[in-house]
């Protein structure tokens, strides 16, 4: 019988992070008086983190590959201004615009994927090299000025709410029928994942600790839709959000693609000589990459209701560090998306919690970069230990 | 003052599961040339290394006496402030440096931290006329052919005051003119009473400078040759190095030969880098069913390049030739072609080319052959568990779990993941590199059993390996190559280790 300190070591390095964000959550909980866990506030989290979360989902292929991209930021502002053109100033149709942008996106992940996969010039280097170029054409694109507002349907990506079918007055019936859905399929997969592992003879961990598990899961699922319903609902931006994690938290575990972009990672000469077409996985997940820049640049137009020449200014280092404060290696081979969005979550309380206490953009830079270092540190710390 | 300038006592270096160097004595006399000789893993290079202080005091045991004072080196600069210098097969220039900066890395002539670079191309120009080397001192070292470079090693050498030179196969890449002068510097410095040590396979240049040969066979001293008293021929040092005992080592086999399942015909690669340089020459080879062909020769005889350029041409460029398979002609273009066509080649180097390390041993197994274990790019695991087992369970990987990743497991069981991952991508042809390199005993019997199982199943398997033991014990045929041609073909009845021998060392190969 394992003790409830062993499991608690044992599974550390994979609850660690999820440990941290609770933590952190609690701390601001108690410093805001509250305020942090205020349905609007909460509402305010999802969207204000959704595109980095969204874009963290490419960028943790990209680390797991073993590469760095520090473009997407500039990405998502040229995407941006090229909606805002389009819609805008040309009036096209919103949906039509939209699908136009995410191809742009995807042909400027090519451009990015072309040079470092075929002509293996190092990714920090090609990309910092667009990260200047989009920039700077998004600058010509705007004129320095913002371009807006857009039409209301493209606004509603990450303004608007999902329908409520109760029609309830000051509660969202709906949202909590999700949750309770969402609830039941992720049990669901929990115990299909734990049934198969007994029958394959692997040791799971005891079964109290798998209730406890999913009792916190639905607690922290039925909570967050709790308040959200208390609030407005589910926003639009979730819709597009929550598929996409899961969409790509089953393609790094369960897919064959997924297992070459990490066995690519972790090394790279012996996926080659067992087939694994490198090049051109690599140049996939750079298109990826940007098709995902793309869409959270449109996130951010439709928030801000205008193509601004700024957005998405420093969006890079924000997606970075949520892959590596979610465990990902910067030497490529190691990393999750669950990490990934937890680190996102985790960045996104930080700078939410500060604002609220009123702390000053100046030093919520230097805390963020301290904690990077802290949480990367930890992990290190880690592996060496049980190494 | 002794006669002896370097004495090493009892040496014994042991790797995790492999003993490298099993008590070996040698030692060298004042302002002799002293050749070190054997087969590739008999333990020349590391006792250089334990010698050097690459391998510090402490992790083998013996003594080392360099003029009659113990000496326990923790790193190579504790041996080089002593006056011993060896110089390694792979030189350790910096390429984008001059020969005056390379000169003194390390050994700077500064004043406080601030170079006195007059000092430092005046003391150059010196030693470069010493090494019989007229270049600019302020030329790069990129810009020099490599028996320059070699030169510059030496003079390097000089610089750090040196009374005991060593050598590892400091002729291997030079041709024949830039290999004499080389030599000539030898008898020079040994005629101004600097000893050196030589590591060498081409015993002609042994037979012709050294004084004496030491012969190391399986990590252990076989016989030390006196050049003055002892008539010394090739013939003789080849026995020396192989030796004569073949005990149990092998495990039986019955061959069932068939038809020819796999052919290479004209087959020519060049070198990536260096486009000139042929790596395979017109190299025609074959393979029939259940017979297990072996490719012997030295190290950088082309024979790994030769095998990765067929795979899917995963190195060499320029590649020609044709290839053929059961009698048709396959296309073995690319990597996932090749094992597509059923060909597979298992690294030399599991840790660089073979593994994942940080990851999963079943991961590793199934990687070549994913869609064996998925649908529509949907991975089955209870499929792919049960599958990676199996493999556990036939080739006897010990482990844990299956889960463990493959950087923990000893180096015989990370060769066995690699035949796994070799196995369930279900090749016809299988081509091994070095299956046993660096394993214990124990796990190369179970390799060479897994190897006799799959040509009993009717497999062509082409081995690669330097053991010439394992290549008379396990093959049916033998090619030997050198200097990326094959040189010889004998069938395993014809072959012994005096005749593969010959044909790898001799300069003028019996043409058949």
């Amino acid at each position: 019988m394992k003790t409830l300190s062993n499991l608690f070591k044992n599974n550390i390095r994979e609850y660690g992070m999820l440990i941290a964000l609770v933590a952190i959550m609690i701390f601001f909980y108690f410093v805001t008086d509250g305020i942090l866990m205020r349905p609007v506030n909460i509402t305010n989290l999802v969207l204000q983190n959704s595109y980095v979360i969204i874009m963290a989902l490419g960028m943790l292929l990209i680390i797991v590959s073993g590469w760095i991209d520090l473009s997407v930021g500039s990405i998502a502002a040229f995407v941006g201004a090229i909606a805002g053109v389009m819609m805008v100033k040309w009036g096209w149709n919103w949906a039509l615009a939209m699908v136009v942008c995410l191809l742009v996106g995807g042909l400027i992940g090519a451009w990015h994927g072309y040079w470092v996969a075929y002509v293996k010039i190092p990714a920090f280097i090609v990309t910092l090299a667009g990260m200047l170029i989009f920039r700077g054409l998004t600058l010509v694109m705007v004129r320095g000025e913002a371009i807006g507002p857009f039409p209301v349907q493209f606004s509603r990506i990450s303004a608007g709410f999902i329908p409520d079918f109760f029609k309830m007055q000051g509660f969202h019936l709906t949202t909590i029928l999700i949750g309770i859905i969402v609830s039941i399929l992720l049990i669901w997969s929990d115990l299909r994942t734990r049934q198969n592992q007994m029958k394959y003879g692997f040791e799971v961990t005891p079964f109290y600790f798998f209730v406890a598990k999913q009792v916190l899961i639905t607690a922290a699922v039925m909570g967050f839709c709790y308040l959200m319903a208390s609030y407005k609902g589910i926003p639009n931006v979730l819709v597009i959000m929550f598929p996409l994690v899961a969409a790509y938290a089953f393609l790094t575990n369960q897919t064959v693609i997924g297992r070459r972009i990490y066995a690519l990672g972790g090394n790279e000469k012996a996926a080659r000589l067992s087939g694994v077409n490198t090049p051109r996985l690599l140049f996939l997940t750079f298109v990826n990459m940007g098709v995902l820049a793309a869409l959270a640049g449109m996130i951010v137009a439709a928030r801000l209701n205008s193509a601004t020449p700024n957005a998405g200014e420093g969006f890079e280092l924000d997606v970075i560090a949520a892959c590596f404060i979610g465990g990902a290696s910067a030497s490529g081979g190691i990393g999750t998306v669950i990490g990934a969005v937890v680190g996102a979550f985790f960045i996104g309380v930080m700078n939410n919690g500060m604002s609220l206490l009123g702390v000053g953009i100046d030093w919520q830079q230097a805390i963020k970069g301290f904690v990077l270092l802290l949480a990367v540190f930890f992990d290190v710390y880690n592996k060496n230990k049980s190494s | 003052m002794s006669d002896t300038i370097l004495e090493m006592r009892n040496i014994t270096k042991t790797f995790p599961g492999v003993k490298a160097l099993d008590n070996v004595s040698f030692s060298v006399k004042r302002g002799e040339i002293h050749a070190l000789v054997g087969e590739n893993g008999a333990g020349k290079s590391t006792l250089m290394k334990v010698l050097s202080g690459v391998y510090p005091y402490g992790t083998y045991d013996g003594e080392i006496y360099f003029e009659g004072k113990e000496c326990r080196f923790h790193d190579i600069s504790q041996s080089e402030a002593v006056g011993l210098v060896i110089i390694h097969q792979e030189l350790a220039l910096i390429p984008y440096l001059s020969i005056t900066e390379n000169l003194f890395l390390g050994n700077e002539r500064a004043k406080n931290g601030i170079i006195d670079w007059n000092e430092s191309v005046s003391r150059t120009k010196e030693l470069l006329e010493k090494v019989g080397l007229y270049e600019s001192p302020n030329t790069l070292i990129t810009n020099m052919g490599v028996g320059k470079q070699q030169l510059v090693e030496i003079a390097k050498a000089l610089a750090k005051e040196v009374k005991l030179l060593i050598l590892d196969e400091p002729t291997a890449s030079l041709n024949e003119k830039d290999s004499e002068k080389l030599l000539q510097l030898l008898l020079q410095f040994k005629s101004h009473g600097i000893a050196s040590i030589l590591i060498s396979h081409k015993l002609s240049e042994v037979s012709k400078v050294a004084d004496s040969i030491t012969i190391l066979r399986d990590g252990a001293t076989i016989e030390t040759l006196d050049a003055h008293k002892d008539v010394i021929t090739e013939d003789r040092i080849i026995r020396g190095m192989v030796g004569r005992d073949m005990t149990h080592r092998f495990p039986p086999r019955e061959s069932n030969i068939g038809e020819v399942i796999f052919e290479v015909k004209n087959w020519n690669a060049y070198h990536p880098i260096h486009e000139h340089r042929k790596v395979s020459d017109n190299v025609n080879i074959k393979v029939r069913k259940g017979e297990v062909v072996g490719i012997a020769g030295l190290m950088g005889a082309g024979r790994t390049e030769l095998a990765m350029s067929i795979f899917g041409r995963a190195y060499g460029s320029r590649i020609s030739g044709q290839a053929f398979k059961n009698g048709k002609e396959i296309d073995l273009s690319s990597i996932d072609k090749a094992i597509a066509n059923g060909v597979a080649y298992a690294t030399e180097d599991r840790k660089a080319y073979g593994l994942i390390l940080i990851e999963q041993i079943k991961d590793n197994i199934t990687l070549a052959n994913l869609e064996e274990i998925s649908e529509a790019g949907i991975v089955n695991e209870p499929k792919e568990l049960t599958v990676t087992r199996e493999y556990r369970d036939k080739l006897n990987i010990k482990c844990s779990s299956i889960l463990q990743l493959a950087v923990n497991l000893s180096g015989g069981n990370q060769q066995k993941v690699v035949l796994s991952k070799w196995l369930f991508a279900n090749p016809d042809i299988l081509i091994l590199d070095e299956p046993t390199r660096g394993i214990d005993v124990g796990a190369k019997y179970e390799i060479y059993t897994i190897i006799n199982r799959l040509a009993s199943e009717g497999k062509g398997i082409i081995m690669i390996s330097s053991e010439l033991p394992e290549i008379l014990g396990i093959c049916d045929r033998i090619y030997v190559m050198r200097d990326g041609k094959i040189v010889g073909e004998m069938t395993a009845k014809e072959a012994s280790q005096e005749l593969v021998m010959k044909y790898i060392m001799t300069q003028e190969a019996i043409e058949q």
